[in-house]
C-alpha cells in the first residue's frame, strides 16, 4: 500500500513481535495434536496452527508493504473452509461406524 | 509503553491464553468457545495490521461459519467428554518437551538467522476507506484470477463431498 502523504509518525511494533506470537500459537497447535485423543479437538488445533501461520503471513505482507500476503491468506481461509467441511464430514462417518472419537480407537483399517 | 504496544501485548496474552484454554479444557464445548475468542483475537491483529478485509473474513468465515460447523458436529456426536484412558503414559511428557523444543528452535531461528527487517507500521486513516479492499479485489480479479476460480471448484468439490460422505445409501446394509 502506498501512502499519498507520510503518516503520522507513531509507535512501530517490531515484525519480530508477531512472528514470536505466531510461533507460539503455532506450537501450542502441535501440542494439541499430539497430547489430545479427541479427534475434534485435534481438528481445532490444525486450524489454530493455520491461524498462526495466516498471522505470520499477514504481518510480512504489512513489512513489505505488498497485497500479496493478504490474497494468499484470502485462500488459505477459502481452502480450510473446504477442508473443515470434508475433515468433519469423515468424522461424522467414522463416529457412525466406530461409535468413537478417541483417536486411540481408530487403531485398526477394517472399518 | 504506547498505546499500540501495550494493545499489542494485551492481545497477546488473550490469544495465547485462549490457546491454552482451548489445548486444556476437558470439554470439547469449552474448547470450541476458547478457539472462537482465539479467532476473533486474531482479527484484531488482522486490523492492527492494516488488513481490514481479512479481519473480516476471519469473523465471518473462521468464528462464523467454521465454528458454528464444528459446535453443532460436537452436539451432533452428542461425545463431548471422553473416558479417561491411558494407552501410551508416556507420550504426553514427551509431546510436552519436545514441543518446549520446537518453540525454542522456532523462537531462536527466528531471532536470530531470520530476522525480517522492518517494522509494522500502525493503520492509518486509509484503512476507514474502501481502498484496501478495492485494491484487493483489483488484484483478485486480475494478477489472482486463475487461483481464485480454482479455489471455486474447490469448494465445490468440497461441498459434494461432505454431502455424499455423510448421506445415507438407500437400502445400506444396518
Amino acid at each position: 500500500m502506498k501512502y499519498a502523504v507520510e503518516p503520522p509518525r507513531r509507535t512501530m511494533i517490531p515484525v519480530d513481535y508477531y512472528i514470536i506470537l505466531s510461533a507460539i500459537l503455532f506450537t501450542i497447535g502441535v501440542l494439541g495434536v499430539l497430547i489430545r485423543r479427541n479427534a475434534l479437538i485435534i481438528f481445532m488445533s490444525i486450524e489454530l496452527m493455520l491461524n498462526a501461520a495466516n498471522l505470520a503471513i499477514v504481518a510480512f505482507g504489512s513489512v513489505i508493504q505488498n497485497f500479496s500476503g493478504q490474497i494468499f491468506v484470502f485462500f488459505v481461509i477459502a481452502v480450510a473452509a473446504a477442508e473443515v467441511a470434508v475433515g468433519l464430514a469423515l468424522i461424522v462417518e467414522i463416529f457412525r461406524t466406530k461409535k468413537t472419537i478417541d483417536v486411540d480407537q481408530m487403531s485398526s483399517m477394517k472399518g | 509503553m504506547t498505546l499500540d504496544l501495550v494493545l499489542f501485548l494485551v492481545l497477546a496474552l488473550v490469544a495465547v491464553a485462549s490457546a491454552l484454554g482451548m489445548l486444556f479444557s476437558r470439554n470439547a464445548v469449552y474448547a470450541a468457545l476458547y478457539l472462537v475468542l482465539n479467532f476473533v483475537t486474531v482479527a484484531v491483529f488482522y486490523l492492527l495490521l492494516s488488513a481490514p478485509f481479512i479481519a473480516m473474513a476471519q469473523v465471518t468465515v473462521y468464528a462464523g461459519a467454521i465454528m458454528v460447523l464444528f459446535l453443532f458436529v460436537i452436539m451432533l456426536l452428542g461425545s463431548d467428554a471422553l473416558p479417561k484412558s491411558q494407552v501410551l503414559p508416556w507420550q504426553k511428557p514427551l509431546a510436552i518437551v519436545m514441543s518446549v523444543l520446537l518453540a525454542a528452535e522456532a523462537a531462536y531461528l527466528l531471532v536470530t538467522k531470520a530476522r525480517p527487517a522492518g517494522d509494522v507500521l500502525p493503520p492509518t486513516e486509509l484503512v476507514n476507506t474502501t481502498e484496501n479492499l478495492r485494491q484487493l479485489g483489483n488484484a483478485l480479479f486480475t494478477d489472482y484470477l486463475l487461483p481464485f476460480e480454482v479455489v471455486s471448484i474447490l469448494l465445490l468439490v468440497a461441498m459434494v463431498g461432505a454431502i455424499v460422505l455423510t448421506k445415507k445409501e438407500k437400502g445400506a446394509r444396518q
